[in-house]
C-alpha cells in the first residue's frame, strides 16, 4: 500500500509541476541558471569519466578478442557501440543521478525543513512548479548535450589509448568506428538520455519536496533520491532497449 | 477579519486541534498563546491553508478558504503576509531580492519600481545598506525584520507572525513587537501573532486566544487576561518569575 501512496503523491506532484507558471520570464531565467548548475558544472566529471572509460573499453576489447580470425577494426567498432549504446546514455545518467540527483533532493529538502517552501505556498506561488519545472527543463535540455560530448570523448579516449598503447592502428580504429554505423543508435541514446533526465529530476525533487524533519532527514532524502533514481533508470533502460531496439 | 468556525485537525491518531472557533479582528494585534505543543502553530497553518482541517472552516472576510478553488486560494494568499519562526528567507537570494521576490512574482510595474518598493519596506523595518548581503550574513534579528519587510511588500490585508520573538534578545524582541503593532495600525491589517512570550503579550496583545490541549481555553483582552481566574491560563501566564512579580505588585496595590 505504501508504494501506491508514493505513486499517487508523485503523480499529483507532477500535476503541480506542470501547472501554469506565474511569470514565464522568471521560470526561464531560473531554467538558464539550473542549466549552468546542473549541466555545465557536470561537464568536468562527464568529460573525465568518458575519456577514461573509452580508453579502458578499447584496451579491454583488444585483450579479449585478440585472435587472428577477428579483424583489427572490430576494436574500434566495439568501442563505438559500447560508448554510444550504453556507456554514454546509461552510465553517465547513473553518475548524474548521484551528482545532480543528490543536489536537487538536498536543495529542495533543505528549503522544506527551513519553511521556505511554506513561504512560497503562502505567497500564492506554485512551489512545485517554481522549484522543480526549471530543473526539469534544464536537465532535459542540457543532458543530451552532455551525453553527445561524452560519446565524442569516449571514442576519442579509446582512439588515443589504443594508438598510444599500440593495441590498434589509427586507421583500423577509424575504420571500425565508421563500419556499420546506424544514426538511429544515436537517436536511441538521446531518447534514453531524455527519459533518464526526467527520472533523475522528478524522483530527486519528489524526495526533497516531501522531506519532513531536519538535516538528518535531508540526508536520508538525498540518499533515497540517488538509490531510487538508479533503480528506475536501470528498469527504464531495459524497457526502452526492448521497445526501441528489438 | 478572519473567522475560524469549529476547526479540528488530527495527524493520524493524534488529535491536535478540537472544535476551535474564534474571531480575529481587523486593525488589531490578535495573539494566539499557549504552551509548546498546544497546537497554536498548527492552527495558524490551518488558517493559511498549509494544513487541511478535518472539520470546520476558515472565513476570510466571510469567504470560506477551504471551499475556494485553487485560483481563489492563490488570490487570498497574495493578500497574506507571513513571518515565519525561522524567517524562511531564501538562502540563495540577497536581502533586497528576498523582499522583491513577491513583487516580481505578482506585482505589475518596472524592475525599478519594484526595487523602490522593496527599499521602502526595508527602510520601514530599519534595514539600511544591507541590500546585497545574503540572509546568512545578517543577524537573527535582522533576518526577522527582512522577513517582515517581505511580508508587507505586497501590502497584505492579513499578517501572520509565527513566534516572531523566538531566539531574539529582549531589546530586539521589543523592537519586533513594536514594529508589528505599528504596521498593523498603518496598514489596518488583521494581524495574528503566535507566541508564548508573555512580554510580547503584555506589549502588543489586543485580542488574545489561549490554546490549551488543542482547544480554545480562553479569549479576551490584555486587561481581562490579568484578571482571569482560569487555572490553566494563570499557570501559563505566571510560570515566569517576572510575571509572578507583576502579580504580587498588583495584589499588593489593591
Amino acid at each position: 500500500m505504501q508504494i501506491l501512496f508514493h505513486f499517487g503523491r508523485y503523480f499529483l506532484l507532477l500535476k503541480d509541476v506542470f501547472g501554469r507558471p506565474e511569470r514565464f520570464r522568471i521560470y526561464w531565467r531560473r531554467t538558464l541558471e539550473e542549466m549552468d548548475l546542473l549541466g555545465v558544472q557536470s561537464l568536468g566529471i562527464v568529460a573525465l569519466l568518458s575519456a577514461f572509460m573509452g580508453a579502458v573499453i578499447t584496451i579491454q576489447t583488444k585483450t579479449n578478442i585478440d585472435s587472428p580470425l577477428i579483424q583489427a577494426w572490430v576494436v574500434g567498432f566495439a568501442t563505438r557501440q559500447s560508448v554510444i549504446l550504453e556507456f554514454s546514455p546509461t552510465v553517465i545518467s547513473l553518475i548524474l543521478a548521484g551528482k545532480v540527483g543528490s543536489n536537487i533532493a538536498a536543495e529542495i529538502g533543505s528549503m522544506r525543513v527551513k519553511e521556505q517552501i511554506d513561504a512560497l505556498d503562502i505567497m500564492g506561488v506554485n512551489s512545485a512548479g517554481y522549484l522543480i519545472l526549471p530543473k526539469l527543463a534544464a536537465t532535459i535540455l542540457i543532458n543530451p548535450f552532455l551525453v553527445m560530448i561524452s560519446m565524442f570523448l569516449g571514442i576519442f579516449g579509446g582512439w588515443l589509448a589504443g594508438v598510444q598503447a599500440g593495441v590498434i592502428s589509427s586507421d583500423d580504429f577509424i575504420l571500425g568506428i565508421q563500419t556499420g554505423f546506424k544514426p538511429f543508435h544515436v537517436t536511441y541514446a538521446l531518447i534514453k538520455t531524455v527519459v533518464f533526465a526526467f527520472i533523475i529530476t522528478t524522483i530527486s525533487a519528489y524526495q526533497g519536496y516531501f522531506t519532513r524533519g531536519g538535516t538528518r532527514e535531508v540526508g536520508i532524502s538525498s540518499t533515497r533520491a540517488v538509490v531510487y533514481s538508479n533503480v528506475v533508470i536501470l528498469l527504464a533502460n531495459l524497457v526502452l532497449t526492448r521497445v526501441l531496439l528489438l | 477579519m478572519i473567522e475560524v468556525q469549529g476547526l479540528s485537525k488530527r495527524f493520524g491518531d493524534n488529535q491536535v486541534l478540537t472544535d476551535i472557533s474564534a474571531v480575529f479582528e481587523q486593525g488589531k494585534v490578535n495573539q494566539i498563546i499557549g504552551m509548546s505543543g498546544s497546537g497554536k502553530s498548527v492552527l495558524t497553518k490551518c488558517m493559511v491553508g498549509l494544513h487541511r482541517p478535518e472539520e470546520g472552516r476558515v472565513l476570510y472576510n466571510g469567504r470560506s478558504f477551504h471551499d475556494m478553488n485553487d485560483e481563489e486560494k492563490r488570490g487570498i494568499r497574495q493578500e497574506i503576509g507571513m513571518l515565519f519562526q525561522s524567517s524562511a528567507l531564501f538562502d540563495s537570494l540577497t536581502v533586497l531580492a528576498n523582499v522583491m521576490f513577491p513583487l516580481k512574482m505578482f506585482a505589475r510595474g518596472s524592475e525599478e519600481e519594484m526595487r523602490e518598493r522593496a527599499r521602502f519596506c526595508l527602510d520601514r523595518v530599519n534595514i539600511v545598506d544591507k541590500d546585497d548581503l545574503f540572509p546568512s550574513q545578517i543577524s537573527g534579528g535582522m533576518q526577522k525584520r527582512v522577513g517582515i519587510a517581505r511580508a508587507i511588500a505586497m501590502e497584505p490585508k492579513y499578517l501572520f507572525c509565527d513566534e516572531p520573538n523566538s531566539g531574539l534578545d529582549p531589546q530586539t524582541a521589543i523592537l519586533i513587537d513594536d514594529l508589528i503593532k505599528e504596521l498593523t495600525e498603518e496598514y489596518n491589517t488583521t494581524t495574528i501573532v503566535v507566541t508564548h512570550d508573555m512580554n510580547s503579550v503584555m506589549e502588543t496583545g489586543e485580542n488574545i486566544i489561549f490554546i490549551h490541549q488543542g482547544r480554545k481555553w480562553w479569549q479576551g483582552s490584555r486587561q481581562e487576561l490579568l484578571n482571569s481566574d482560569n487555572t490553566e491560563l494563570n499557570e501559563f501566564i505566571y510560570a515566569g518569575e517576572l510575571m509572578r512579580e507583576v502579580k504580587r505588585a498588583r495584589d499588593a496595590g489593591r
